[in-house]
């Protein structure tokens, strides 16, 4: 199916060092795996104290304001001051919460991102581990997300989260159907699940504009999606602080707090990372046609570096949304979804399996 | 193996919330009174427990995604050997996604997308 003179990628993921090793010397296997989670734990600490100070500052520099700047230069510490102080925190709980789902609820939403955070291809040498399932994984996790959401709203036994929380779950649970049929049509046009996979097949060209036309669709209706699914705004309603105080969040003090505040910033990256892996090609260069000057001195610059700067244009992009656009009301948004996006979405599906099946490529795919 | 290292990132997941907790746990401030452990109601006194009975408009909407979401379990099959399957495959695929359009034109002319 590829056509020739594709650079030859080999993805080794840190799985498979591990199983390689299990045989022979199985402290290496071990040793590997100790490795991986550190390596995801760091990413969790460093990502959320990286993009809470990054949003703050963006958001402050798109309003004309300076942003944090007393803690180290520029504001840089704000971050690790804000942990400590939400470390020290007082944990209250309501006295008629219902007092283990009130703790599964951060749990669950951070648990979720984190299992993400572990799949994502970033360099072909740097994923650590490579589902075979893929796609439908990442599908799978995101409907999961919507349970802690729900369970904290749920569990606070006050109004406001019990209301924040039923919003989200309407609204995640509505925005993926759009989600899983954008992802579909990646699917069909790599023909393969798993994320490196997909990475890869992209060396040609990112599937954004190889797809013909489908491809792009699909990352407008998945970015779309996406900003509904990590209630992002404009579709911020489950917490919109001007109609439900906290949203699903009214009841959390202290660390808990820290924990759904940590996994909505830390999620602003998966979604990101997935945008990246399926549409712009994840750590592959970019390469133009016949340009062979050009693709020799992308092919340069390092796949984890690609990746890294792709990631950050898309969560600048995310946050460049909260700017521009004002938030949804609750029936706009449910409209928006169920009678406009999802018959986009369906439409889109069939033209994709149409421009495959009758090979009706402007250049080989 | 990968799935193993699903399953290990798992309890990281796990021991990193359980330790931020039991970390601020002994080191946070604990002192409960009846007025800071009411539910927040805007200052006033809450009136009755959160959980009542009330119409939740949510709820056809989680029955179509039910519906929809079981669909597309079954089309990822299906996208991976699109090109081995071709357009029997496609048509197959088309009565299935009619039927279900057809539920959803139905929910539509219903009323039940529109939000109350």
């Amino acid at each position: 199916m590829m056509s020739v003179g594709q650079p030859a990628w080999e993805v080794v993921t840190v799985a498979d060092r591990a199983e390689y090793w299990l045989e022979s010397h199985w402290y290496f296997a071990v040793a590997y795996m100790i490795l991986a989670v550190l390596a995801v734990a760091a990413m969790v600490v460093a990502l959320g104290m990286g993009l809470i100070y990054g949003e703050r500052k963006i958001a402050a520099h798109f309003q004309c304001r300076m942003g944090p700047m007393r803690v180290g230069y520029h504001g840089i510490l704000q971050s690790i001051a804000d942990t400590i102080k939400l470390l020290l925190k007082e944990d209250i709980v309501p006295e008629r919460a219902d007092k283990v789902l009130h703790l599964v609820g951060p749990f669950l939403t951070l648990v979720v991102t984190i299992l993400i955070l572990g799949v994502l291809p970033y360099s072909p040498l740097l994923q650590l581990a490579d589902v075979s399932l893929g796609v439908l994984y990442l599908t799978a996790l995101s409907g999961l997300s919507v349970l802690g959401l729900l369970l904290g709203g749920w569990s606070s036994n006050n109004k406001w989260s019990l209301l924040g929380g039923m919003r989200a779950a309407a609204q995640v649970i509505s925005y993926e159907i759009t989600a899983t049929l954008a992802l579909l049509v990646v699917t069909m046009f790599a023909g393969t699940l798993t994320l490196s996979g997909i990475v890869q097949s992209q060396a040609q060209g990112w599937w954004v504009w190889r797809a013909h036309g489908v491809g792009l669709l699909s990352m407008g209706l998945f970015m779309i999606a996406a900003t509904a699914e990590i209630n992002r705004t404009p579709f911020d309603i489950p917490e919109g602080e001007s109609e439900l105080t906290g949203g699903f969040h009214t009841e959390y003090s202290g660390l808990r707090f820290a924990f759904f505040f940590l996994a909505e910033f830390i999620n602003m990256f998966v979604v990101a990372g997935i945008t990246v892996t399926l549409f712009l090609g994840g750590w592959m260069p970019l390469r133009i046609g016949n340009w062979e000057t050009f693709n020799n001195l992308m092919g340069l610059i390092p796949p984890s570096l690609w990746f890294l700067g792709k990631v950050v244009v898309m969560v600048f992009v995310l946050m460049w949304f909260r700017w521009t656009f004002p938030r949804m009301r609750v029936d706009q948004l449910m409209r928006l979804e169920w009678k406009f996006l999802l018959p986009i979405g369906f439409i889109n599906l069939f033209a994709a399996a149409v421009i495959i099946l009758c090979k009706w490529y402007f250049f080989p795919v | 193996m990968d799935y193993f290292f699903v399953l290990l990132f798992s309890g990281l997941a796990v021991l990193f919330i359980l330790g931020g907790i039991i970390l601020s746990y002994l080191i946070a401030p604990h002192r409960p009174n009846r007025i800071k452990n009411t539910p927040y109601e805007c200052g006033e006194i809450p009136l009755g427990s959160a959980w009542i009975q009330f119409n939740v408009g949510y709820y056809l909407f989680a029955l179509l995604f039910l519906i929809f979401d079981v669909e597309a379990a079954f089309l990822y099959p299906w996208a991976v050997i699109l090109r081995v399957v071709g357009f029997p495959g496609l048509l197959e695929v088309g009565i299935f996604l009619l039927v279900l359009i057809l539920g959803l034109i139905y929910a539509r002319k219903k009323g039940a997308l529109e939000w109350v």
